[in-house]
């Protein structure tokens, strides 16, 4: 018989993008380190693979202001990582850092340390950015095309490859009776010339335990899948639904052969929310309940005027959708985050037809638009669910993300992940120590990425 | 003269210890230098002292003998961990000394810097420091890519106007850069965060602030994305040789490392920095500590006979650009307290070998220090602000 196909689970530290439930009494701090701390036990004490925390360049903005409506701040990424892995044992510790507003040298110099101080259980999620407004930041301001992004994004991986893999595994051989620290007088040694890169000299952090942190990349278009099965380990994906989920799993798997992979070599873990209930009908009701708390009147006002591009202020959230047309040619109305729609006017119009079939307010047809993949019942049904998706090859696992902070993950640990364990598709202890057993990934390989195709 | 009767100890990490064969000791342990548990138990072991605060040593190049390069050596300690990393991973299991990692000012982003050392302090409840470093290697510049420094050996700094030139733009670039991460810290008001469910407002906007930094090599925006830490302004630190760092210390830091070779030349530089904080018209003065590397064993001639030791595997007498002492725990106590007679409120030790060296001092100098009335009995203050006697700053950008 063979045996279930396993999932796997992490945790998202939740935040922006009207995730988190602030208001709610049992809501805690997004900055304290306790916060992280609680969350990271839960994950560990349920034998989860990894935690995960997005990154923040720069605060939004709607209107020409800072957007207040959601959860504002969050600590640096890496630093809260290395202090996680203080309190952590076996956790994978994953974390966004974006490759345009970073060089090559210190990335890879971050994510190499990471990996020693947690005994190689680091991970990179790969993520651009381009624009003019989170340049605003940074030395070089908006220097680099939207249209370049992603061939950035790959020279930089590519790069800081080359960087973790300039050491020799047993480069450090510190014998002190023949005084020879390191075995190699090369030791480090790379030199990169690119189109992004043109940099040379020696490395100074030496291999560390997993070789080559664990990579993830968040690729959705085809472009995005194609640089997922060249480079990446994991895919942080968006497809959640069945349907889609299967589509989107058979697509990326079957492109990995032609550069030499074979299918576990890249696993696909989509983002999910969860609430549970003691039934279905339960379940159900605190969901909407998560949905309206999420989508205020005046969140789903500020997510129209991300697509309408103009002043929505005067309009109704219990009200019709705006009968006017999105403005094109103004000045965006949102900065600083991802996934506007490329083309607003067909985006209307598609609501407003989503809206009069089911006459649906603004705010409810917000709630319906800004939907994520979420197991919504009782914890066998959530259980049920699961294992489902990932038997029906629609994932390899879920990166879950809870609206409460850090308590939100609580209840799911203590009431799903023995069910998961008791269909024998989740384990009951930790096997490896890093990351890449945890995720069932062979050892990293050195040497060029993308090679079969020459491709980078 | 020092304000107080307790002089204030830091000590100063550096791979197996600063002598470039430490590392051959045999209490040393290079194959750990890469791992947690090394560095947790040295910092631990400061914590257990209750010493002020540990530096952690780092760079954006190799190690090298060579000033201007690699030196493909195989008998030298090669490699190193980010140091703010390090720091944040001990950071959870200490509890009262400082952490001040080193970061470069001259191609890191100073976006990144702030929030890193602003979330160490979050992490550690109020512990974090910074030593803001220049970077002149050519070397480094070229890991990077997006600026070309010239190659020259360390003389020529005295001897070469255009070199001059190139090491006070570092400089001035580091004002900057430390200008932007202090103006980052207090883009957050204390009270920004609000969580006014009536309104829906998680933050006051008001409270929050644009730095507008515009300057010759970055200009920034702001506000941080990460609230005001803790201590308000973790604490900067400089090395100082010279004037240019001593101006820089004068016009950004809240301590400063300097090294004298004898209480007069101790005496001389306290009150060179003074010139400085005059000139540039700082209110609050530096808080001075002198670098002092020390080979500290039972007795003076063992003390020597191990530096001996290790100068023979280097093949010649190891000069740091600290004072070196060699001898005992009550004998660096006696310099030390006529050194802070002198003027200096504080002292960075750099032990010669890791663990020993550190062992001693935390082991016999501190209770000998505390016999003296020298050095306080434990931590009286949960910061490292309260540690150095600095209160918590007022943010720039909130109105009384």
């Amino acid at each position: 018989m063979t045996a279930k196909r396993q999932v796997h689970l992490a945790a998202h530290f939740p935040g922006v993008n009207n995730t988190t439930v602030w208001s709610d009494p049992a809501a805690g701090s997004h900055i304290d380190f306790a916060s992280f701390v609680h969350l990271a036990a839960t994950a560990e004490a349920a034998k989860f693979d990894f935690i995960f925390l997005a990154e923040g360049l720069r605060l939004r903005e709607h209107g020409g202001r800072i957007y207040d409506l959601d959860v504002v701040g969050r600590p640096d990424t890496f630093t809260v990582l290395a202090a996680l892995a203080a309190v952590t044992e076996h956790l994978g510790l994953a974390g966004t850092i974006n490759s345009t507003f970073n060089e090559p040298y210190e990335v890879a110099r971050q994510f190499a340390s990471l990996d020693h101080l947690s005994a190689g259980r680091a991970a990179w999620n790969v993520v651009t950015s381009w624009d003019a407004f989170t340049g605003e930041n940074f030395r070089r301001g908006s220097y680099l095309e939207q249209s370049l992004r992603y061939e950035r994004a790959r020279e930089f991986l590519q790069t800081v490859r080359e960087l973790w893999d300039s050491w020799d595994d047993g480069a450090v051989v510190a014998d002190q009776d023949g005084g020879v620290f390191v075995s190699d007088g090369d030791v480090g040694s790379f030199e990169h010339r690119g189109p992004q890169f043109e940099i040379a000299g020696r490395f100074n952090v030496p291999r560390s335990p997993q070789g080559q942190p664990v990579i993830f990349q968040a690729g959705d278009s085809d472009e995005g899948r194609e640089f997922a099965a060249s480079a990446a380990d994991a895919i942080f994906s968006r497809h959640g639904t069945l349907a889609a989920g299967q589509a989107f799993y058979t697509d990326v798997k079957s492109r990995l052969a032609r550069y030499g992979r074979s299918p576990e070599e890249l696993k696909i873990l989509p983002a999910a929310t969860f609430v549970l209930g003691d039934t279905a009908a339960d379940a159900e009701e605190r969901a909407d309940a998560v949905r309206r708390q999420q989508v205020s009147g005046q969140t789903a006002i500020a997510f129209l005027e991300q697509v309408w591009n103009r002043d929505l202020s005067t309009y109704d959230p219990d009200g019709p959708l705006p009968e006017v047309d999105p403005l094109t040619d103004a000045e965006a109305r949102t900065k600083g985050r991802a996934g506007v729609p490329r083309d607003p006017v067909s985006t209307a119009r598609e609501w407003r037809a989503i809206a009069e079939a089911g006459h649906l307010s603004i705010r409810e047809l917000i709630i319906h638009v800004t939907a994520r993949q979420s197991f919504v019942g009782s914890p066998a049904q959530v259980a049920e669910q699961i294992d489902h998706y990932v038997q029906s090859e629609a994932a390899d696992g879920f990166i879950l993300v809870p609206h409460i902070t850090p308590g939100g993950l609580d209840d799911f640990a203590r009431t799903v992940v023995p069910l998961l364990q008791e269909r024998g598709v989740f384990r009951t202890d930790y096997t490896g120590t890093t990351l890449r057993d945890h995720l069932d990934l062979p050892p990293a390989r050195r040497g060029r990425i993308g090679a079969l195709t020459g491709a980078v | 003269m020092p304000t107080s009767t307790f002089l204030h100890l830091a000590v100063a990490l550096e791979g197996a210890g600063w002598h470039p064969t430490a590392w051959r000791e045999p209490e040393a342990r290079p194959s750990e230098l890469f791992s947690a548990a090394y560095w947790t138990d040295l910092v631990g072991q400061a914590d257990a002292a209750s010493l002020d605060f540990v530096t952690i040593e780092d760079g954006l190049g190799l190690q090298s003998d060579r000033a201007e390069g690699p030196d493909d050596r195989l008998d030298r300690v090669r490699g190193r961990l980010d140091a703010v990393l390090v720091a944040a991973r001990v950071a959870p299991l200490t509890a009262g000394v400082g952490l001040v990692p080193t970061a470069t000012t001259t191609h890191p982003e100073p976006f990144h810097v702030s929030k890193s050392i602003a979330t160490l302090d979050f992490v550690s409840q109020g512990r974090a420091g910074w030593r803001a470093q220049i970077s002149a290697r050519a070397v480094e510049a070229a890991h990077f890519g997006r600026r070309t420094l010239p190659t020259f050996r360390p003389g020529a700094v005295q001897d070469d106007p255009a070199i001059r030139q190139v090491v006070a733009d570092l400089f001035e670039e580091s004002a900057d850069f430390i200008e932007v991460v202090r103006r980052l810290w207090d883009s957050w008001e204390d009270d920004a965060e609000i969580r006014d469910a009536p309104t829906g407002r998680f933050v006051d906007r008001e409270k929050l602030h644009y730095i507008d930094f515009d300057g010759r090599w970055f200009s920034v925006r702001g506000p941080s994305i990460t609230p005001r830490p803790p201590q308000g302004q973790p604490v900067v630190a400089v090395l100082a040789h010279g004037a240019p760092a001593y101006e820089l210390a004068a016009r950004s830091a809240d301590v400063v490392f300097v090294t004298p070779h004898d209480a007069g030349s101790a005496a001389r530089i306290v009150a060179e920095v003074r010139a400085h904080e005059a000139a540039v018209g700082r209110r609050e003065p530096l808080k001075v500590f002198a670098d002092l590397l020390v080979h500290l064993d039972r007795d003076a001639p063992s003390a020597a006979g191990r530096r001996e030791r290790l100068d023979e595997r280097y093949g010649r007498t190891w000069i740091s650009d600290a004072e070196t002492f060699v001898g005992t725990p009550a004998g660096l106590a006696d310099r030390l307290a006529e050194w802070h007679e002198a003027g200096v409120e504080g002292f960075r030790l750099r032990p010669a070998t890791l663990p020993r060296d550190l062992q001693a001092i935390t082991g016999q100098l501190v209770p000998e220090l505390r016999r003296r009335g020298l050095f306080r009995d434990g931590y009286e203050q949960a910061t490292l602000r309260g540690h150095l006697g600095l209160g918590r700053p007022a943010n720039r950008y909130a109105i009384a």
